[in-house]
């Protein structure tokens, strides 16, 4: 039997037009910071390319924000190439950002572990070369949702991808080489671990509908940001039952030093309040004490988002000197902001 | 009996066949892709084919580089995998063939070797994950055989377009291991491949292309 699915109630206008439109409002509120290139569909820092330094870009299907385009400016990225919600963005948006920021010094492709992504990212990195620009591309894949990865395109990238850009970003400012800054971007994905669980779906525009049924007292355990299934379907339960499995799932896997420093990032997939968030981060706190591990550094809000899904996602990035360092670094972007 | 030969002609026919094919299904190809995927397959190609049609109106050259223009087409206007794979495999092939103004069946089972060269290596796929690999693979084998067998080419295209629809079909019990419907595991099982079924139609628009030809 199927149901008629009301459809999900939106602030636009038509439904082909959400992306450009949306990009022209942030260009607006942060033109000190940011130029949009309205026919690249491209997320610009102002003052790019700045000479000398390492660019970093990143992009993806939209619908996360504010990943990617409120991470560009001083000490994150140099530009987002933003696609169609949900959908890779094309090798031409790449290029044409990786040309734009390129100054001297190579450019870093900051890439989530989607197939789509991927392979886009490759073809334009290829073009990049062919046009005498250093290209590395990093791929992050934090997601331990996804147990099985040789029968699955390999864990997704999620909200280890903020604290990549943060952190790269700021080696990139200190003048680290392009093979220091790809190298740090990697030990950030190496050391940081993410799992995510949805209350309720998300609607695209374009469908107007939402993307998954889930019941009103179901949550979809190790959810994508994109909807996409995670380890089982459940009753929801109490936030305290519900973190410590997020926290046993992570740090089984991430195995972290005995006594070590991590950063705890709680984030919102777009449709669950604050008072949430720190209540979650509450509960992370209690979990964290029981591995044996501190939380010197803490994030929460919503960052890397899924539309307005109501769900939360935790990520644990194991500490060194250096990684805390560049976190604590200053960074001037719209949705990230502090030290300037 | 004259040996039927490939040319800009044709070719420009095969891509006009696929776009016609595509538009005509594209919401069945969005269908299954939202049991599995993230429903904008149909969406996606259809944007990315009706892009080469008006591409190649007017555009002048042999076959290789009339397929050359609409694999970066395809790249340039897709986006996810689809727009890579696709446009890789028509780029490819299109290298393959050169500069030549016509050509007969070995070169166009060279060609479309190529076309899945580049698709494997892209998507790291092998027959039985469940992709488009599943379609175009056996009637690549079919045409060859066909050619072998010395039936001619439109014989052995024929061979092709039932051993793509074949594959397209054998699909259905198989659990994806590649892209998004990888992570559903045995959710996936039951479900006929989108990229496979894309591939299947344009298939059987090439051979109709060359059987339609003068």
């Amino acid at each position: 039997m199927s149901v008629a699915v009301a459809s999900v109630k939106k602030f636009i206008n038509e439904p082909a037009d959400v992306v450009k439109e949306s990009l022209q409002g942030l260009g607006q509120a942060h033109a000190d910071l940011l130029r949009i290139d309205v026919e690249n569909q491209l997320v610009l820092r102002k003052d790019a390319p700045v000479a000398g330094k390492v660019a970093l870009i990143s992009g993806g299907g939209s619908g996360h924000e504010p990943l990617h385009g409120g991470f560009v400016g001083e000490g994150m990225l140099d530009a987002a190439c933003p696609g169609e919600v949900f959908t890779s963005p094309v090798p031409d948006q790449m290029l044409a950002a990786t040309k734009a920021v390129d100054g001297g010094a190579g450019v870093i492709h900051i890439v989530k572990n989607y197939t789509g992504d991927v392979m886009n990212f490759k073809l334009a990195a290829e073009l990049a070369e062919d046009e005498g620009i250093k290209v590395e591309s990093v791929l992050t894949n934090d997601d331990v949702a996804v147990e099985d990865s040789t029968w699955t395109a390999g864990r997704r990238g999620t909200g280890v991808t903020v604290l990549v850009e943060k952190i790269a970003g700021a080696k990139a400012e200190a003048g680290g080489s392009l093979a220091e800054v790809a190298a740090v971007a990697r030990k950030v994905n190496d050391k940081g671990r993410s799992f995510g669980v949805a209350l309720t779906s998300c609607a695209t525009p374009a469908a107007g509908t939402p993307t998954f049924d889930i019941g009103p007292d179901e949550m979809e355990f190790g959810v994508g940001i994109h909807g996409e299934p995670g380890r089982r379907r459940e009753k929801v339960r109490p936030a305290s039952e519900i973190v410590e499995e997020m926290a046993d799932a992570i740090l089984g896997d991430l195995q972290p030093a005995k006594g070590a420093n991590v950063l705890a990032f709680v984030n919102g997939l777009g449709g669950t309040p604050a008072i949430e968030l720190y209540l979650v981060y509450a509960e992370l706190t209690k979990q964290l004490e029981r591995y044996g591990v501190q939380a010197t550094r803490s994030l929460v809000g919503n960052y890397i988002t899924s539309l307005e899904m109501a769900g939360v996602s935790i990520t644990l990035l194991e500490l060194d000197d250096e990684l805390t360092a560049l976190w604590d670094a200053p960074v001037h972007t719209p949705s990230l902001r502090w030290g300037t | 009996m004259e040996e039927t030969s490939v040319d800009a002609e044709t070719v420009r026919r095969w891509l006009n066949e696929a776009a016609a094919a595509v538009r005509e299904q594209r919401d069945y190809l969005t269908q299954l892709d939202a049991a599995i995927g993230d429903a904008d397959h149909g969406t996606n190609m259809d944007r990315g084919f009706t892009a080469v049609v008006e591409k190649l109106d007017g555009l002048e050259g042999p076959p290789g580089k009339l397929l050359t223009t609409a694999g970066s087409t395809l790249v340039s206007t897709v986006g996810g995998a689809s727009g890579p794979l696709w446009g890789t495999a028509l780029r490819r092939a299109g290298r393959t063939l050169g500069d030549a103004d016509d050509f007969g069946g070995p070169e166009l089972a060279n060609a479309l070797d190529a076309a899945l060269a580049g698709i494997v290596e892209l998507g790291a796929a092998e027959e039985g994950d469940k992709t488009m690999v599943d379609a175009l693979a056996p009637a690549i084998r079919a045409l060859r055989a066909g050619l072998d067998g010395g039936g001619g080419l439109n014989e052995a295209l024929a061979d092709a377009r039932a051993a793509g629809e074949e594959g397209m079909r054998a699909t259905t019990p198989l659990q994806a291991s590649k892209g998004r419907a990888s992570y559903l595991g045995e959710r996936s099982i039951g479900h006929q491949d989108p990229g496979a079924t894309s591939t299947a139609l344009i298939i059987a628009a090439l051979e109709r292309s060359v059987t339609a030809s003068p």
